[in-house]
C-alpha cells in the first residue's frame, strides 16, 4: 500500500484544524486554562480534577469524539491524519478533557471487530472512555496487566490510568484462563473504585482502579491483535498532541524573547538564545512531519503504521522535553513561578514524554522491527 | 505503481517513462578510475572525463536542465526535473561534475542575465562542457559575505578585476566563475556587483588558479588571484551595486531553497562513490563485529542508529510535508531548514559510522583492511565542508532566527 501525497489532511481535515483551533482560540487562551487548573499551588494538595465540563460537552456536540468511529457504527470516521490536526490543536490549548482517552479507547475498540460494536455504541453516544493498561510500574505491554477475569467479573488493579476522574467507561486489558483479553466497564459499577493519583501536569488527571468483582462485557479474547493495530494510531496522537504543545511553548517564548530587552538588546539578539530556539523549531518540525506520515500510514500503509508510529511519538518525546526546557529558561525568573502559565505546559510535556513509552522505549521497539531483536 | 509516479501530471508521466526507458538502455559504464565521494573532490582529469561524458549524454537525453526554456538550451518542460532525478538516483547513475554550475550559477544566469548571454552561456553548462566555479569566499570575507574586497574597475566599456578568491571548488578545471565584487568602496551592500568571468581562457594572463589541500588530503578547492584581468560589460548580471540582490539567488538555490529544482544523479553503486544514509549505517553495523557480536546488536548503538534513522525520516517528511499547504505554517520555515538539516544529519550519520567501525575507522582508504574501503571516515571528514560551505550552521540558525522567528540580527 502506498501513502497519498497529502498524508490524507485533505480540505475537511483542513477545516476541522483550523475550526478547532479557533474554538480553544475564542474559548480556552492560557489565562482561563491557568486560573482553572492552577488555583490550589500547595505541593502536596488532595489531587483534583480540574476541567471545564461545559466546554466538553460542546466538544462533544461538535461530534469531535465521533471523528474516530467508523460510519458504520453512527461516527464520523475521519482519517486518522484529520484526527492528529484536531488533537495538535487540543495541545496547543493543553485543554483538560478526556477526548485523547476517548480516542484511544475508540481505535483499540474498532480493532475488535464486531464484538465491540456495543461499546462502540456508546461512544458515538457521547461517553467518554479510557484504557487500562500499565501495571504498577508503569509497563504498558499487554502481558503486564494486574487485572484478571473471570466469570464476568474483574478483579485486580489498573494503574497509570488516565483521565480517570473524566471518563465514563473503561476498556481494561485482563489476564483470562486462555490468555488477555479486553472487557468493557461502567466506572460507576458495583465494584470499581477510583483513586485520584496525586500528579505533576496541572492539565490532566490520573488514577489507578481497583476491580472486586466488577461485572463486565468482553470485546475480544484476545488482546494482542487489536492492540497492535490500534496502538500506532494512540502514539501517534499523543505525539500530535505534544506538537501542538510545543508549538506553544515555542511560539510563547519566541515572543518574549522579542520583546523582552537586556543589555540594551532584545534577547533574541544573543545567539545563545536564538540558536537553541531555532533548534526547539527544527525539533518541532521534524516530529510534526513524522506524525502525520505515521498517521497516514494508520490508514493506508498499516503493515508500516507501528513503525512509524514509534518514530514520531520518539521524535516527539525528545523535541517535547527540549522545547519545555528551553522555554522555562529563556523566561528567565517568570519562566519559573507559579504565576506564569509556561510551567503547565511544561508538565503537560513531561507527563506526555513517558506516556504510552517514552523515547527510549520507542527506539528500542523500532530497533527490534529494523534490526533484530539484540537479546 | 511506485509512489513518485502516482501523483505524476501527464506530462510527468509521460517523461518520467522516456528517462526510466533510457536511462535501462544507456546505463553508464563502470567508471575507469576510482572516483571521490562528491564532485568538490574531483582531482584528476581521467576523473573528470568519465562525468564530463555522462552529463553530456545524459543532457542530449533531455534529463538535464527540463524545465529551463527551449531557447537557452532548456527542455522546456513544468517540474520534470525532480522527475528526471528521481529516476537518476533510482538507477544509481554517477553524480553530475557541474555541480556548481547546475545548481547555483545556472539559475542566476537565467534570472540576472541578458537574453543573449543566457543563450551564450546555459546550453554548455548544462551539458557540462563547460565546468563552472562560485568566487565568493576571499581571505577576510567568509560567513561576512558582503565584506568582499576584490575589486572591479570600469574602463572603457571594461571592467578590470584584481583580489584574490579561496575556497573556490573545482576552479582547477573551470571555464566560468560566477564572481562577487566591489565596484563601490563607500557602500557595503550597494557597493557590490554581480559578473561571470572567463577564467580558463585567462590563466597566466590575469588569472592564477592554485590547488588548496583538503582535511582529506585531497584538492577540490583553490585560490584565485586576479591581476588585472579585463572581462566586458555584457557579463555582469543585473544593475551596478544590485550584487548583493543577485547573491541572494545564488545561496537561496545552493542551500535547497530555490524556486528552479537543480539536475541531480545518484551515487553509483560500486565501492568508490558510497550513499550516507541510516540504511547505509545499519548495514555496516550489522556486519561489523564489535566484542564477538555484531556491532549492531549493541543497545547503546542501537539507540543512536534509531534516533539518526527517526531524524532522516523526519526530513524525508518535512519534504513531502512543504508540498501540504494546511500543515505549513511560516512559507520559508522548512525551506530555510534543508541545509542546515541535511548537512548534519549527514555528519552525525558518518559520525556513528566511525563509531560502529571502532578501531578499524583508523585504517583509511589505501589500507585494504579498512572497513567499508576507508570510506566513512573520508564522508565524516568531509562532512565538515557541508556544515562549513554554503553559509556555515551558525550562520543559517541566524538566518532561521531572523527570518522565521523574527529574532533581531546578530553581528
Ligand atoms: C568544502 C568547501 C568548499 C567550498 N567551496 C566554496 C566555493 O566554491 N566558493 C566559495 O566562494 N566559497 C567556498 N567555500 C567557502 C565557504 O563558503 C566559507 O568557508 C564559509 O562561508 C565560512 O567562511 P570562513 O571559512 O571564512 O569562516 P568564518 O566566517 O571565519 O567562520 C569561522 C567560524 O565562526 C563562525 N561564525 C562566523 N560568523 C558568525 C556569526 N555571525 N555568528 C556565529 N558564528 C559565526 C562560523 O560559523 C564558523 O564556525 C567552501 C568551503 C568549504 C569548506
Amino acid at each position: 500500500m502506498a501513502q497519498p501525497n497529502n498524508f490524507g489532511f485533505g480540505e475537511e481535515a483542513a477545516l476541522l484544524k483550523e475550526s478547532a483551533r479557533k474554538f480553544f482560540s475564542e474559548h480556552f487562551g492560557a489565562d482561563r486554562l491557568h486560573a482553572l487548573v492552577a488555583a490550589e499551588h500547595d505541593p502536596e494538595r488532595v489531587p483534583a480534577c480540574q476541567w471545564d465540563r461545559e466546554l466538553w460537552q460542546q466538544m462533544v456536540d461538535l461530534g469531535w469524539t465521533l471523528l474516530a468511529v467508523p460510519e458504520s457504527a453512527g461516527g464520523v470516521g475521519m482519517p486518522v491524519a484529520a484526527v492528529a490536526g484536531l488533537v495538535e490543536e487540543v495541545g496547543r490549548a493543553a485543554f483538560p478533557c478526556p477526548l485523547l482517552s476517548t480516542l484511544a479507547t475508540t481505535y483499540v475498540l474498532g480493532a475488535c471487530g464486531e464484538a465491540g460494536s456495543e461499546a462502540m455504541a456508546e461512544i458515538a453516544e457521547g461517553q467518554a472512555a479510557t484504557l487500562v493498561l500499565a501495571n504498577r510500574q508503569g509497563d504498558q505491554r499487554p502481558g503486564d496487566t494486574e487485572v484478571e477475569y473471570r466469570d464476568g467479573a474483574l478483579y485486580g488493579s489498573g494503574w497509570f490510568v488516565q483521565e480517570l476522574g473524566k471518563v465514563d467507561r473503561l476498556l481494561v486489558c485482563a489476564r483470562h484462563s486462555g490468555g488477555l483479553g479486553l472487557y468493557w466497564v461502567d466506572k460507576s459499577a458495583r465494584g470499581v473504585s477510583c483513586h485520584a493519583d496525586s500528579i505533576v501536569d496541572l492539565t490532566r488527571d490520573q488514577g489507578h482502579v481497583d476491580f472486586q468483582g466488577a461485572a463486565a462485557t468482553a470485546v475480544a479474547d484476545n488482546a494482542l491483535p487489536a492492540l497492535d493495530r490500534a496502538m500506532p494510531a494512540v502514539w501517534s496522537l499523543l505525539a500530535a498532541d505534544m506538537v501542538g504543545a510545543g508549538e506553544w511553548l515555542l511560539q510563547t517564548t519566541v515572543e518574549y524573547v522579542n520583546t523582552r530587552k537586556q543589555f540594551d538588546h532584545t534577547l533574541g539578539f544573543f545567539q545563545a538564545v536564538k540558536h537553541p530556539l531555532v533548534n526547539v523549531m527544527i525539533q518541532i518540525d521534524e516530529a510534526k512531519s513524522l506524525v502525520y506520515n505515521a498517521a497516514c500510514a494508520c490508514d493506508t500503509e498499516v503493515e508500516k503504521a507501528a513503525q512509524y508510529a514509534h518514530m514520531a511519538k520518539a521524535s516527539a518525546s525528545d523535541m517535547a522535553a527540549f522545547a519545555s526546557s528551553r522555554a522555562v529558561q529563556y523566561h528567565g525568573g517568570i519562566g519559573f513561578t507559579w504565576e506564569g502559565y509556561v510551567h503547565l505546559y511544561f508538565k503537560r510535556q513531561k507527563h506526555s514524554q513517558m506516556l504510552w513509552g517514552d523515547a527510549r522505549w520507542h527506539r528500542a521497539q523500532l530497533a527490534d522491527l529494523l534490526l533484530g531483536s539484540a537479546a | 505503481m511506485s509512489e513518485d509516479a502516482r501523483k505524476d501530471t501527464p506530462e510527468q508521466a509521460e517523461f518520467r517513462a522516456w528517462c526510466r526507458q533510457w536511462l535501462a538502455e544507456n546505463s553508464p559504464a563502470e567508471p575507469p578510475v576510482r572516483l571521490p565521494q562528491t564532485p568538490l573532490e574531483i582531482m584528476t582529469r581521467e576523473q573528470l572525463d568519465y562525468l564530463q561524458a555522462w552529463q553530456k549524454a545524459a543532457y542530449e537525453a533531455g534529463l538535464v536542465g527540463c524545465d529551463y526554456p527551449v531557447e537557452v538550451g532548456g527542455g522546456g518542460r513544468k517540474d520534470c526535473q525532480r522527475v528526471a532525478n528521481e529516476e537518476m538516483q533510482a538507477a544509481r547513475t554517477p553524480f553530475f561534475p557541474n555541480v556548481i554550475g547546475l545548481g547555483m550559477a545556472a539559475p542566476t544566469v537565467f534570472y540576472h542575465a541578458q537574453e543573449a548571454v543566457k543563450q551564450e552561456l546555459l546550453p554548455k553548462l548544462f551539458s557540462g562542457e563547460e565546468i563552472w566555479c562560485q568566487g565568493f569566499s576571499e581571505p577576510g570575507a567568509g560567513s561576512d559575505l558582503a565584506s568582499v574586497q576584490t575589486f572591479a574597475e570600469k574602463r572603457g566599456d571594461k571592467w578590470i578585476i584584481n583580489g584574490h578568491k579561496v575556497w573556490t571548488s573545482l576552479a582547477h578545471f573551470a571555464e566560468w566563475m560566477i564572481i562577487l565584487l566591489r565596484t563601490d568602496k563607500s557602500h557595503k551592500y550597494d557597493g557590490l556587483s554581480y559578473f561571470v568571468v572567463p577564467i580558463r581562457a585567462a590563466l597566466g594572463k590575469g588569472v592564477t588558479v592554485r590547488p588548496l589541500i583538503k582535511i582529506t588530503g585531497e584538492t577540490g578547492f583553490n585560490e584565485v588571484i586576479f591581476d588585472n584581468l579585463e572581462v566586458d560589460d555584457r557579463y555582469r548580471l543585473d544593475e551596478l551595486g544590485k550584487g548583493w540582490q543577485v547573491a541572494m539567488t545564488t545561496l537561496l538555490h545552493e542551500r535547497g531553497a530555490g524556486e528552479l529544482k537543480t539536475p541531480q544523479a545518484g551515487g553509483m553503486k560500486n565501492r568508490s562513490a558510497h550513499t550516507i544514509s541510516a540504511s547505509a549505517v545499519m548495514d555496516l553495523a550489522k556486519n561489523i563485529q564489535r566484542e564477538g557480536r555484531a556491532a549492531s546488536a549493541d543497545p547503546l548503538l542501537r539507540d543512536r542508529l534509531m534516533a539518526l534513522l527517526i531524524r532522516e525520516q523526519g526530513f524525508r517528511q518535512n519534504q513531502r510535508r512543504q508540498r501540504v499547504q494546511a500543515l505549513l505554517d511560516h512559507p520559508m520555515r522548512l525551506p530555510l531548514q534543508h541545509k542546515l538539516v541535511i548537512s548534519e544529519l549527514a555528519q552525525d550519520l558518518a559520525s556513528l559510522a566511525v563509531d560502529v567501525e571502532g578501531m578499524g575507522s583508523t585504517l583509511y582508504l589505501a589500507d585494504d583492511k579498512a572497513p567499508a574501503g576507508g570510506q566513512w571516515p573520508l564522508s565524516y571528514l568531509n562532512s565538515y565542508g557541508m556544515t562549513i560551505a554554503a553559509g556555515t550552521s551558525e550562520i543559517q540558525r541566524n538566518i532561521l532566527g531572523e527570518r522565521v522567528l523574527g529574532m533581531p540580527k546578530s553581528k
